[in-house]
């Protein structure tokens, strides 16, 4: 018996996007000076949003020369309690415009609007609501009395969770009293302009936020700029490498947050049902576009088959299309780059021997979209094993004893996450002390909350964002 | 010869690789000298293959090591202070020729070496508590926090303070339970190999400390390109455009780099947690809480 659904799409009315943007260098938009300018558009429609500026290095100097005002003048002298209210202000009206952001996200990114509005948004207020606590107690949080803040942060964000993304730098930033230059990814520029507007309903003193969008290369010039005293990007591992060579002997303090090939691990005795819907929002959720996705499902011999035939049957149901339909569970591709690099890894799949499998899958006419795809028989050294997919594309491995998990699951030179599904207590915490990742998610995946701190082992970064520990990358200690 | 017409036994110095003291593979030795020109030694001029196989027993040490408790981790570094104590004098005849120091001033520094081998070996099973933490969640899951050792750690020690200075930059790295690839002072080596005499007395296992004697300008740029050290500390490399070099190829694997100095250090004042945090990594797990 199937269902059928309604269409029953979030209203796009609520949300006024401009033709064109500007930079927002400090408090006001500004017409780039050496930019260009490039457009964004719908991925689920391929339709033209928006044009928006690409920043050149004339105007990236500009942006970290107000944001260094802002901290000489402004922003350091501020009582640290007057910063905190300032941030609390930022959450306010982020929980205020939720819906208009999470509408925004939706069209700009593609993904679905039931997680930008249940998970992106909500996690984007709460993240500013944290540290705008922390910004008077920072004599308490471990690192002696009066840490420093470093001075002009240059952050770089990537187009999975742009907003969310955002929230994760800017917040503790300025809780520590640093002022920031932010690059949103070339792709997902929209949610971060309206921030920009949102810092103007604040009345954040201008400067202490300042907005450049652009590609690679604007990004590049900001974190090479000598008036930089931090870098944070979020992004792939090749980038991350890049940056940690061109910050080499500089006194610039560094956090990477990089890519992932986590293990998802199911041991014969996981309650199926949890497992499977743990599965599935390990790399299905965000259409797997998730540096943390559990894109390795590691499963006991022994249940391969029952968990394969509940695995596919729970993939049939997924729904697949229009990003602003709150039905949607897989939403678009964020560009044609993406996808064409999912199409490509998932015929080296093919070509390589595993066998992949979707569920039979309408996908519209226009836009960029991707089915919910599985690889079985796929061993160790199969491309799709080894490299980051960044789509909703999962490959099965399997295993017989937890030490072959292990050996399996931290063969990799990625870090991030991993998963572990077993009813037995005394395993997860074996399973958890062992394995090489900076989160472990046992008996769930893909959690995510201001308090508790996320980042990776190994190749997937260092430093770590989220709760207490996300501060020392801000605080000169 | 002494005064009394004795000819004294002197000690070969060697490399400290695996719990063993090998020779170079290259067969390489150069001269050291005291501060004040005289003839001490001849020290194992480590080569490329040294600093590799160093690496290799240093990640095999790794799981045992790590894999300690915390307790047993601090009863073997507390050994080693007693161990150090007992050989008091010898480091003192050491470093007052290495340092040009004085007996008392050269006493005071290997003291100072041994208080904070001392202070080092107490935090084993104290910094989780310190640097870990429960994570009060917006959700029904219990989240927590705990730092772990980062794995192979690389360090140039510091120049001119060759025990001092030592200890205060590999009791931190080994401390919460990495292993460690050492290039001792170039010229002030002779301090470093008496310090791996020691490690190899008291019940440390093989690999978690290995010393190399040699030039750091050769050696270090294999343990920094090298894709199975997990990290690296500069502490003792002076030259910056080799710093920028060591720092460029430690990218190839993100490896976590320390620096180093803006100033030549002062090793005496307490040191803080800073080296023990550089080499700790933060695992966050995550559990629902349930009927």
């Amino acid at each position: 018996m199937g269902f059928d659904y309604a269409p029953a799409p979030e209203s796009a009315s609520i949300v006024d996007i401009a033709p064109s943007y500007g930079l927002y260098i400090a408090g006001e938009m500004v017409d780039p000076v050496d930019g260009t300018r490039f457009k964004t558009v719908n991925p689920a429609t391929e339709e033209v949003l928006s044009e928006v500026a690409a920043a050149g290095p004339e105007d990236v100097d500009r942006a970290v020369a107000a944001a260094r005002a802002a901290y000489d003048g402004t922003w350091s002298r501020l009582p640290a309690r007057a910063r905190g209210k300032y941030l609390y202000r930022l959450a306010r009206i982020l929980q205020e415009r939720s819906r208009e952001l999470a509408v925004l996200e939706s069209i700009d990114n593609g993904k679905p609007i039931r997680e930008s509005r249940d998970v992106d948004l909500p996690l984007v207020a709460a993240h500013f609501f944290y540290y705008a606590g922390w910004a008077d107690k920072l004599d308490h949080a471990g690192f002696g009395p009066d840490p420093r803040p470093l001075g002009v942060a240059a952050q770089v964000i990537p187009w999975n969770f742009p907003l969310l993304m955002l929230a994760w730098k800017i917040a503790p930033a300025l809780a520590c009293g640093n002022t920031v230059v932010l690059k949103p990814a070339e792709t997902t520029p929209l949610t971060a302009l309206a921030f920009a507007d949102i810092c103007r309903q604040a009345d954040l003193p201008p400067g202490v936020v300042n907005i450049v969008t652009g590609a690679g290369d604007t990004g590049r010039a900001l974190v090479e700029h000598p008036g930089v005293d931090k870098v944070a990007f979020t992004g792939s591992t090749e980038v991350g490498r890049q940056i940690a060579r061109s910050v080499a002997g500089s006194r610039k303090k560094v956090t990477l947050e990089l890519g992932g090939k986590a293990a998802n691990i199911v041991f014969d005795d996981a309650p199926l049902d949890q497992a499977v819907e743990g599965i599935v929002n390990g790399i299905f959720f965000n259409q797997g576009h998730v540096c943390c996705a559990g894109s390795r499902l590691l499963v006991q011999e022994s249940i391969v088959d029952d968990l394969l035939d509940h695995l596919k049957r729970r993939l049939g149901t997924l729904r697949l299309g229009d990003p602003l339909d709150k039905n949607t569970d897989i939403g678009a591709i964020n560009s044609p780059e993406q996808l064409a690099r999912i199409r490509e890894l998932s015929s080296v799949g093919e070509a390589e021997g595993a066998e992949r499998w979707s569920p039979p899958c309408d996908l519209p006419d226009r836009g960029y979209w991707f089915p919910p795809t599985l690889f079985t028989g796929v061993s160790q050294a199969h491309r799709i094993a080894r490299e980051e997919i960044f789509g909703p594309v999962l490959s099965v491995l399997t295993f017989r004893t937890p030490a072959e998990a292990l050996e399996k699951a931290n063969n990799t030179p990625y870090g991030l996450s991993a998963g572990v599904w077993t009813e037995k207590g005394s395993r997860i915490l074996w399973m958890a002390q062992r394995l090489r990742a900076g989160v472990v998610w046992a008996n769930t995946f893909n959690r995510f909350d201001p308090a508790s701190p996320f980042g990776g082992y190994k190749e997937s970064g260092y430093g770590r964002e989220g709760g207490r520990h996300g501060l020392e990358a801000y605080l000169d200690v | 010869m002494s005064d009394d017409g004795r000819v004294a036994v002197r000690k070969t110095y060697k490399l400290y690789v695996g719990g063993a003291f090998p020779r170079s593979e290259s067969g390489r030795t150069y001269e050291v000298f005291s501060a004040h020109g005289g003839f001490l030694a001849n020290a194992a001029l480590a080569s490329r293959k040294d600093a590799r196989d160093a690496v290799v027993e240093a990640r095999k040490a790794v799981p045992g090591w790590s894999g300690a408790s915390a307790y047993n981790r601090g009863q073997v570094l507390y050994r080693v202070a007693e161990m150090l104590e007992g050989r008091r004098a010898q480091f003192v005849a050491e470093v007052a020729d290495a340092e040009g120091l004085k007996p008392r001033p050269a006493g005071e520094v290997v003291d100072a070496a041994i208080d904070r081998w001392v202070w080092y070996a107490g935090w084993s099973d104290k910094i989780h508590q310190v640097r870990g933490s429960s994570n009060p969640v917006a959700g029904p899951y219990f989240d927590f926090s705990v730092p772990e050792p980062t794995g192979v750690v690389a360090v140039v020690a510091p120049p001119d303070s060759s025990l001092l200075g030592l200890v205060s930059v590999v009791a931190p790295i080994i401390v919460t339970g990495n292993t460690a690839v050492v290039v001792a002072s170039e010229e002030r080596p002779l301090p470093a190999i008496t310090l791996a005499e020691v490690l190899a007395t008291s019940d440390l296992p093989g690999g978690v400390v290995n010393l190399l004697t040699g030039r750091a300008a050769e050696i270090a740029p294999w343990l920094a390109s090298h894709m199975d050290v997990n990290a690296i500390d500069l502490a003792g490399v002076t030259d910056e455009e080799l710093a920028t070099e060591l720092e460029a190829a430690a990218a190839e694997n993100l490896k976590r780099v320390v620096r180093p100095p803006a100033a030549p250090p002062d090793w005496a004042p307490d040191p803080g947690l800073d080296r023990m945090l550089a080499f700790l990594e933060t695992k966050t797990v995550w559990h629902p809480v349930g009927i």
